[in-house]
């Protein structure tokens, strides 16, 4: 039996759980409402830096305790960064719930070692090195930086090699200080999880929460210079890339907009992996090695992302079959037909996804932070179902009236 | 953790068909095991087997290319195609209730396919972008030579081939790769989730019943030779594979080899992830996993790193890896039993994991391997077990492929 439980506890932290009697196996993660688009210039990459460092120790366990210890659970353990939020979360057995917790809530009060601080920076700069070797070779983050210009949504989730080598230790506890209040942070679970021990257990270990030193705000960004280590070219040129790169940003539903789940639709309409008009069009015909589109909900708008990789001298004449498509839906529409099987499919990938709790925790997680909703499985099932032609049309006229923001990545940065 | 029943069906005509209902899940999923890997693949038609994975799907019994997508969609199946050095494999994960319907579908799609000739040249052109693709990735260009060199170049060979081997595939190739490989002698399908097994059982016997093929005859498998390669390549980081060999799945040390490689890579308490990146800040990706093909197999690791911290974390990384040998903790030990008591529970959850568990048992072993089989055998790993495995087998001949601006010094 699937039952959704919430609490807020007196220090303002939330919690939320789908609770699962039937599972073996039990989810949990802090899901932190900060990300790229919270930081300032001189913090840029600090949200991702900092998410590193929560995991060097407390004040209660060194660096090598918490890794141990989150190998002794033995579950799936991670976390991630992304523009709006940072995520640490843990799947494990039943039986090692109180553990879990005990171990997760004392790691998002870190001890934040200046010991540690240059070692973890160097994992970062291989990281961010990392990245430049692989496609799209800087593709994303340059369009997103156009789109969105390099601040707020635009700015990157990793920072520049620039903003790394500057950062300082006091910087990113001024950060901390301001973004992981208790109000600001949600803790989810799903799977067999035992609700009442856990925010019991919330509520005794984050007693102390609220008392963190007031910081200071960040200076102002001075939005007329460009930040450092970064460009605003279209075309990149990426000397060691046989493909060439095309990535394109169009307007969504925003994450609470109830046109998301006919964005969706759209988007699995038009170029899905399989079965979507870019598929026909130019994967099995073998024109492209990839034709892509898909959707990126944020708190106040959203993104559609086209990405389109073949070999150099194909881009720009594919770039006009997609173009053909977009204008084509546009004009007509899609059919009854492609929207059922659009729904079919997306459908069924939702009951597929349900069966993992570690899948379910993000859905929990995700909703009650970002929009203080928690939507079941059939509920969310019924809002793909209900979604029209009409619907579809309405969300394409708004994302694709006006032209797209655009990047390319080729070898030569052919022009 | 539930008690696994495994069912075992043999039809007359060789095809062993594997079952493991999962009354608590809403999933079902299956896959089709083929005896047309890639080492089956004539020596100049590199990427055939692969290939054969889009040209079967272009139209089948009574469908067309665009029927297959359609029904596919609308079954809404997780699907998957994709060849390993043995096996062609074809299966999906869906919701359980579409389970029958999905495997009328993959029936005529294994057993009758149209592979049109008029498609061919779209086939090939999607191969050559998978091979293009794989330019671009430089951890992936690294690990497939480093498997030829471990392995052999016919053995070793990636699935996306080679660009001379696409060139020069024909028609006729891909009929006579079908004819003779295709077949139910020595194929296996396997299926888990949410059925009954008499009536899945009854479904594929009238399915696959009739099915007739060439008879079986094994291809032997070439052998890989050891040495260091560099690929020259500009990059921002300098990409590090190696390899070394290990005993495979069906031998019964297998386990004392995994849980030597469980401590050196299994979790951020692991003896490569603390040692080269957390003590040392030297790469952000480090790793190692053992593989296994039916008569032998290896360790294969990686680390991506800058081109100035290269050769220490390719030095500490080997030392490390050495040093297994020289003693283990016990609370290392115990920390890898309860990660695959936790790995093995968690399966349960999972159709899809259930299905590949089962197929790579069979295929290596001739058997299913239950859960709790596994779980006493790790329980009752001890450390001299391990440090005895690795002692008798000191890692040794490693190969090399580096990715960068300069080669590293590598112990011969």
């Amino acid at each position: 039996m699937l039952t959704f439980r919430e609490t807020t506890l007196p220090n303002g932290l939330r919690i939320a759980a789908e609770t699962d009697d039937r599972g073996y196996s039990a989810s949990f993660g802090y899901f932190v409402r900060t990300g790229a688009r919270d930081e300032t210039d001189v913090e840029s990459g600090v949200s991702h830096f900092l998410e590193h460092m929560m995991f060097k120790g407390t004040q209660r366990r060194s660096a090598a305790d918490v890794n141990r210890e989150l190998d002794e659970l033995g579950g799936q353990s991670n976390a991630y960064t992304s523009e709006e939020q940072t995520v640490y979360y843990a799947t494990v057995l039943p039986k090692y719930q109180s553990r879990i917790i005990d171990l997760l809530t004392d790691m998002m009060r870190p001890s934040l070692a200046e010991s540690d601080f240059d070692t973890e920076r160097n994992v970062i700069l291989e990281e961010i090195a990392k990245y430049e070797d692989q496609p799209p070779f800087g593709a994303f983050e340059r369009v997103m930086e156009l789109y969105f210009t390099p601040r707020g949504l635009g700015r990157r989730v990793l920072g520049t090699a620039e903003s790394i080598a500057a950062m300082t230790p006091q910087v990113m506890r001024n950060y901390f200080n301001r973004r992981y209040a208790p109000e600001n942070i949600v803790l989810a679970a799903a799977g067999k999880v035992d609700f009442d021990a856990l925010a019991q257990q919330a509520e005794k270990s984050t007693a102390d929460w609220q008392k963190l030193p007031k910081s200071r705000a960040p200076r102002p960004d001075d939005v007329a210079t460009v930040p450092e280590g970064i460009e605003l070219d279209a075309m990149i040129d990426a000397p060691d890339a046989s493909q060439g790169y095309l990535v394109r940003v169009s307007p969504a539903p925003a994450t609470a907009d109830p046109s998301r789940y006919a964005a969706r639709l759209l988007t699995t309409i038009l170029g899905d992996d399989s079965g979507s008009r870019f598929f026909w069009e130019l994967i099995d015909t073998g024109r492209a090695e990839s034709a892509a589109m898909w959707t990126q909900e944020f708190a106040d708008c959203g993104a559609a992302y086209t990405l389109l990789v073949c070999p150099p001298e194909d881009l720009s004449g594919n770039r006009e079959v997609i173009d053909k498509v977009v204008e084509a839906v546009l004009r007509d529409g899609v059919t009854e037909q492609e929207l059922v099987q659009a729904k079919n499919k997306t459908i069924a990938s939702c009951i597929m996804q349900s069966d993992r709790p570690s899948n379910r925790l993000f859905g929990v997680g995700n909703g009650w932070q970002m929009r203080g909703e928690y939507v079941d499985l059939e509920t969310m099932l019924d809002r793909y179902r209900r979604v029209s032609l009409a619907d579809v049309a309405l969300v394409a006229k708004k994302s694709f009236a006006k032209p797209p923001t655009e990047t390319f990545a080729v070898a030569g940065a052919l022009r | 953790m539930p008690i696994e029943i495994v069912h075992v069906e043999t039809l007359d005509n060789g095809l062993v068909i594997l079952g493991q209902p999962m009354s608590w899940l809403r999933t079902a999923a299956f896959s089709l095991a083929l005896p047309a890997g890639i080492h089956c693949e004539p020596v100049d038609r590199g990427g055939l087997a692969g290939l054969m994975c889009e040209m079967i799907q272009r139209g089948a019994g009574p469908y067309s290319s665009r029927d297959i997508v359609e029904l596919q969609d609308n079954l809404g199946l997780d699907h998957s195609a994709g060849v390993s050095s043995s096996l062609a494999s074809y299966g999906a994960m869906m919701p359980a209730e579409v389970l029958s319907d999905a495997l009328d579908l993959y029936a005529e799609i294994t057993l009758r396919p149209h592979m049109p000739e008029d498609q061919l040249e779209d086939a090939l052109q999607v191969s050559m972008q998978e091979l293009l693709s794989v330019e671009d990735e430089p951890t992936q260009l690294v690990m497939m030579r480093l498997k030829q060199l471990q392995y052999g170049d016919l053995s070793g060979r990636p699935a996306c081939g080679n660009r001379a081997g696409i060139e020069s595939i024909g028609h006729e190739d891909v009929v006579s790769f079908f004819q003779n490989r295709y077949r139910p002698q020595g194929s296996i399908l396997a299926v888990a989730g949410r059925f009954e097994w008499n009536q899945v059982l009854d479904r594929c016997q009238k399915l696959f019943g009739d099915w007739q093929g060439a008879p079986a005859h094994e291809i032997p498998l070439d052998r890989g030779r050891g040495g260091y390669e560099h690929i020259d390549q500009e990059s921002s980081q300098t990409h590090i594979g190696f390899s070394f060999d290990a005993v495979p799945f069906s031998n019964e040390s297998f386990y004392q080899m995994r849980a030597g490689v469980g401590i050196l890579s299994d979790g951020m308490s692991s003896r490569l992830f603390d040692r080269v990146r957390e003590q040392r800040g030297l790469c952000y990706t480090v790793s190692a996993s053992n593989h296994s093909l039916r008569d032998r197999g290896a360790v294969f690791g990686y680390a991506g790193t800058t081109p100035e911290r290269a050769q220490e974390t390719l030095d500490v990384t080997l030392r490390e890896i050495c040093s297994l040998a020289d003693g283990i903790e016990q609370a290392e030990l115990d920390r890898l039993k309860v990660r695959v008591q936790s790995s093995l529970i968690m399966e349960q959850e999972s159709s899809s994991s259930a299905v590949a568990s089962m197929l790579s048992d069979w295929f290596h072993r001739g058997r299913v391997i239950t859960a709790q089989e596994i779980e006493a055998i790790i329980e009752s790993l001890t450390i001299k077990d391990v440090v005895d495995y690795w002692t008798e087998h000191p890692p040794k001949d490693f190969r090399v492929i580096t990715l960068g601006s300069s080669p590293l010094q590598v112990p011969a």
